[in-house]
């Protein structure tokens, strides 16, 4: 069944966005990410355009993120406090990124930029996670105790001046870190379409020493107000959001979110990881073949002046 | 008061009569008019692209000339014109990046032909220079005069080829049919991805390759339906609409983990 995106401007079946919906809503809701790194590059391969996919991608994280920080706040794993600073140092990198996003698409480099961003990226963090999580399955495979973190024990970050104490997630250290924490990913929220959870969660794990258990709802909450933001500003400056393409994303993506979630709980954390880092490695590659394949048409049009 | 009206009118065609035989002497010259049964056409959401008629008609056309078929007729749907970039990509350390880039200003955004026989048949590669007719001989006007005449050819090449893929600029040969010696019916194609605006629908006569008259109307296309409303409301009041989709989303989460939720 055919649907004319109002937005895109091109037809496309109905099923086959509720199906992506629901597929990357599944991996989401296992994985315990919000999902748009894999929306807006699939979005990208079904011929949306580029600018158009990363807006929509971002009001479709909303939804996601929505529906998980509920079932976080029921369980009490959120840090309010820590989830407002961060989205303090969030609007500000959205507001740039959102600049710096119509400078590029009026120069015509928008679309390789985003490109090279998630090829950076997504090999970046999907290379880093697979070695962790190989080392670690191959560690419990030998019979070697996982090496436990020494609680306490502390890097440069938590040297840095204006401290300030976060009680649910017991930490006390420098709000710069958080603040630039939250404007890094606001940045690439707005470029990228990203909830940015992939590099939030690990960061706030491993930089800024949040326990596990507050790290994804927390990340979860700031990455709503966020990309509610982005998405709010998308569609006052470029009016790229298009409705109806999101809408039928949410609809599957809510749906797969609660199956994945409940399919996650039955799989081992390194295997989940190393499942996870496989296909984030899967959607660079791709991304990174189109960059040097050849292009059927090396001479594009677009309109001047209205970009 | 009947009686003097009826007196006047009957002075009138006297004098009609005396006028039309003076003026049989003189060969009348030819026109051309087109008619289109409406000024606006609304395409839904569902557009697959479609033939537009256009109804025209030959004044005053010469029975021998016409009877020889070397009256030709050229009907052209023309776009609103905007500017239009057109760039290029070019190696970068292998990767494909849009390097150099033309901005060129009023390129018409469609432009459908109907022509009675092929454009080389019908006149001289010249007229349809002048006349800036056919997709291939429209005038493109460049924003920097200032580049070299050889790149703007390419990208002006390149713009017209890109056009031409879209099926934005089309050619149907033989899309102009003669119904009696002076009544032709013109097919135009509309693409799939055709422009909303005020297109001009002008109609070209030639006669033995000579060009006699031109003449034009305006069509206003629009498209209609929800997902038009959608469309406006994003640009028009971009903000609420920004606001809407937040809301949606946010709605759609919340009642996503009430009927889905499985912990």
């Amino acid at each position: 069944m055919g649907i004319y995106l109002p937005i895109a401007e091109i037809s496309v079946n109905i099923f086959v966005l509720l199906a992506m919906g629901a597929a990357v809503g599944f991996l989401s809701g296992m994985f315990g990410v919000g999902g748009g790194f894999l929306i807006t590059p699939l979005l990208i391969f079904y011929n949306i355009p580029p600018a158009i996919a990363v807006a929509t991608g971002a009001n479709q994280v909303i939804a996601s993120s929505v529906s998980g920080v509920l079932s976080h706040m029921k369980r009490g794993t959120l840090d309010f406090k820590l989830g407002g600073v961060l989205l303090a140092g969030g609007i500000v990198g959205s507001t740039g990124g959102i600049y710096v996003f119509a400078f590029l698409r009026r120069l015509g480099q928008l679309d390789l930029f985003i490109s090279l961003l998630y090829v950076v990226l997504l090999g970046t963090v999907g290379g880093l996670m697979l070695v962790e999580s190989v080392n670690a399955l191959r560690a419990t495979r030998s019979g070697a105790a996982p090496v436990l973190k020494k609680s306490g024990q502390h890097n440069w970050i938590h040297r840095l001046p204006l401290k300030m104490r976060f009680r649910a997630s017991k930490l006390f250290v420098s709000v710069i870190p958080v603040l630039g924490l939250g404007a890094g990913i606001g940045f690439l929220s707005s470029i990228m379409g990203v909830g940015g959870g992939f590099i939030m969660v690990p960061a706030l794990i491993y930089l800024l020493k949040v326990p596990t258990n507050v790290v994804i709802g927390t990340s979860l909450f700031q990455i709503i107000f966020t990309s509610a933001y982005t998405t709010l500003v998308h569609a006052t400056t470029n009016q790229t959001v298009d409705v109806v393409l999101a809408f039928l994303l949410m609809a599957g993506g809510v749906a797969g979110a609660q199956y994945g979630a409940k399919a996650g709980q039955r799989l081992r954390g390194e295997q989940l990881r190393a499942l996870l880092a496989l296909l984030v490695l899967a959607v660079a590659i791709r991304l990174a073949i189109d960059l040097f394949v050849t292009p059927p048409n090396l001479y594009s049009l677009s309109a001047a002046g209205l970009n | 008061m009947k009686a003097r009206n009826t007196f006047a009118t009957a002075i009138l065609l006297t004098l009609l009569a005396a006028a039309v035989p003076a003026k049989a002497q003189v060969p009348l010259t030819e026109g051309i008019q087109i008619g289109l049964s409406t000024d606006n056409v609304s395409i839904t959401a569902g557009f697959s692209g479609a033939d537009l008629t256009i109804f025209g008609s030959l004044e005053n056309p010469d029975p021998l000339v016409a009877r020889q078929g070397r009256y030709d007729v050229i009907v052209v749907l023309e776009g609103p014109p905007k500017p239009v970039v057109v760039r290029r990509k070019d190696r970068v350390l292998g990767v494909w990046v849009n390097l150099d880039s033309e901005t060129f200003e009023n390129v018409p955004v469609s432009y459908s032909v109907a022509t009675t026989r092929p454009l080389q048949d019908i006149t001289e590669p010249n007229s349809y220079k002048q006349l800036s007719l056919g997709a291939s001989n429209l005038y493109m006007q460049p924003a920097d005069a200032g580049d070299s005449p050889a790149t703007i050819e390419e990208f002006t090449a390149a713009l017209r080829e890109r056009k031409s893929a879209t099926g934005l600029y089309s050619e149907n040969v033989g899309g102009v049919q003669f119904l009696s010696q002076n009544l032709f019916r013109a097919t135009v194609r509309l693409a799939p991805n055709v422009p909303v605006g005020t297109h001009k629908a002008r109609a070209f006569l030639f006669k033995s390759g000579l060009f006699i008259k031109e003449s034009s109307a305006q069509l206003e296309i629009r498209k209609s339906g929800f997902e038009q409303s959608i469309f406006r409301v994003a640009h028009d009041y971009s903000f609420l609409y920004g606001v809407f989709s937040v809301s949606l989303a946010m709605i759609t989460g919340w009642l996503g983990r009430l009927i889905f939720r499985r912990d």
